[in-house]
């Protein structure tokens, strides 16, 4: 099972602030363990929300709203693309994970639909989303 | 936390820390059976203690100190039965200070190697290519005998029975715990590397059954591979193998309709398939090719993959390339089965009749006569040559071969025009 692993936003990562030396070598000692046990498919870090944008939908109607965005534990700051056998495993990898902040700091996991997941009910559905998704990813 | 959740916490970190646990203390005691009863009896403590407790802040540490407490018990009391108490006398003097002190100072040296030396343990070619495949399962994968019974459609004691009869054949012929001199080593990473890719097909192309694929075991190959490639990271057959396996993976969502019917690789919708996998499979294959321009058996075939996985449409695939490859793994690895997939790459490179006559060349093949690609190959070809009906005598022979009950209601859909 795939799992999206989020870090969330805090003061610091908004205001572009780096972690400290100290933690940022924690972090690859971290990612090297997760390297080692197989364990990890993706990861990066997002930029603060001054350099982003949102797209606000009402009915026909499209709205850009430029960042920065307010309520930062709200928002994301990095994250793992992780491959474990259940959600009790990827939350014992994210246990394991260096506290990002060095003060208080949320790690949010949230399992992907796989294969498994497709039910004769709505697989035509999912399958045409999918294959939209797919298409963009296909051309990034 | 509820008692239930702490169950599942402690199935979590049992299988994170149980292979680096067995590979640790296999070192100590040079008993990769004796290491695992070790790692169980310390997993049994945690599982009555933990509840009470709460798991502890570094779990693996507290598992390999209780495994190395009940090792030393073990030494000092004897109270091992007679025939393991000698294996264990083998390595390391009994009942002496010094073999505890062994063990006591045998403690945080670099996991990576004792993982490895685990790895070509559980996969000696002592045993059957059963019980490696198992024994790699429940050693290096944490799965359960019930996880990989269920995965194999096999009952339980069944697999029970096979791990115990692989272990005792590795302390009966006393193979030493550890990684092969490097003349050995192309061979002995050569069973590694198959039974890895054995339980990815078992997975992908599921040889019993009613399913088609049975995903987990796809994953479990892939971690394994990934594992393989931090321990080995310099070796390009097995980066070409972690290549070969993220490309063939990327296409699961493809390859079956919801209601479980196979699509086939030239009719599969591409944006379905998972380019990350795609992507992670093109790296790996890249740094494969740049360690080893002589490419190996597993990077020759995850650059056909590749070669797939490139084209955005059937008609945009590089079939002369793809031949090319394939005579290429053919010198390496001479097989009837290559052959037919060199036939059938030559086929859409250069036409259906050029390949008839290599699949016709297979014909007495005692290797293929009961292998239903080959009737199917030949029924494609004759199709497209307009010669119908012999194409659906092959469909209905190749449907009468597969043991896949989905594969065979697709190939006498075929037969039946």
């Amino acid at each position: 099972m795939k799992f999206m692993v989020f870090v969330k936003a805090n003061k610091e990562s908004e205001a572009g602030v780096m972690p400290d030396e100290h933690i940022l070598s924690e972090m690859s000692k971290y990612n090297e363990e997760l390297v080692k046990a197989g364990v990890l498919l993706d990861g990066g870090g997002l930029q603060p929300t001054a350099r982003a944008a949102r797209v606000r939908f009402q009915g026909r109607q499209r709205t850009v709203i430029e960042g920065p965005f307010m309520e930062a534990k709200d928002l994301v700051a990095g994250y793992w693309l992780l491959e474990c056998k259940s959600l009790a495993e990827c939350v014992e990898w994210v246990k394991r994970c260096p506290n990002p902040s060095g003060g208080e700091s949320e790690v949010e996991i949230r399992p992907l639909f796989g294969t498994e997941d497709f039910s004769a009910a709505n697989a035509e559905t999912i399958e045409r989303n999918e294959r939209i998704l797919a298409q963009a990813r296909a051309q990034s | 936390m509820t008692p239930s959740e702490t169950h599942r916490a402690i199935e979590a970190v049992f299988r994170i820390e149980s292979a680096r646990l067995i590979a640790g203390l296999a070192r100590m005691v040079r008993d990769v059976g004796v290491a695992e009863e070790l790692a169980q009896d310390a997993m049994v403590v945690a599982l009555e203690k933990w509840p009470q407790t709460g798991v502890p802040d570094n779990p693996g540490a507290w598992l390999m100190t209780h495994a190395k407490h009940r090792a030393i018990d073990r030494l000092r009391h004897g109270k091992r039965a007679e025939r393991k108490h000698e294996q264990l006398g083998r390595a390391v003097d009994l009942d002496t200070p010094s073999a505890v002190e062994t063990i006591e100072a045998a403690a945080d040296d670099d996991i990576g190697d004792d993982l490895l030396r685990l790895v070509f343990t559980c996969c000696h070619p002592v045993l059957s290519t059963e019980a490696r495949v198992a024994l790699t399962l429940r050693m290096l994968g944490g799965l359960t005998t019930e996880e990989i019974a269920r995965a194999f459609l096999q009952p339980a004691p069944t697999v029970a029975q096979r791990i115990v009869r692989a272990k005792k054949t590795l302390a009966a012929e006393q193979i030493p715990f550890e990684v092969p001199r490097a003349t050995d080593l192309p061979e002995r990473l050569g069973s590694v590397l198959e039974v890895i890719y054995l339980i990815f097909n078992e997975g992908y192309s599921a040889t019993s059954g009613d399913d088609w694929m049975r995903p987990a075991l796809c994953d479990d190959a892939l971690r394994l591979g990934r594992i393989l490639v931090g321990l080995m990271p310099r070796e390009p057959e097995v980066l070409g193998l972690v290549a070969l396996m993220e490309i063939q993976g990327s296409r699961s969502r493809a390859r079956v309709t919801a209601d479980g019917t196979p699509i086939l690789l030239l009719e599969q919708n591409r944006a379905l398939w998972d380019h990350g996998m795609i992507r992670r499979g093109l790296g790996a294959l890249a740094r494969a090719e740049a360690l080893a321009p002589d490419r190996g058996p597993y990077t020759l075939q995850a650059a056909i993959a590749a070669c797939h996985a490139r084209a955005s449409t059937p008609d945009a695939t590089d079939w002369p390339q793809i031949a090319a490859l394939y005579t290429a793994l053919a010198e390496r690895v001479p097989s009837p089965v290559i052959e037919l997939n060199r036939a059938v790459a030559m086929g859409m490179a250069f036409g259906p009749a050029a390949a008839l006559e290599l699949v016709d060349a297979l014909a007495d093949e005692p290797a293929l006569a009961n292998y239903h690609p080959l009737p199917a190959v030949r029924g494609d070809l004759l199709e497209k040559l307009g010669r119908h009906a012999e194409a659906r005598a092959e469909f209905t022979r190749a449907a009468s071969l597969t043991q896949n009950a989905r594969e065979r209601e697709l190939l006498l859909k075929k037969a039946t025009g």
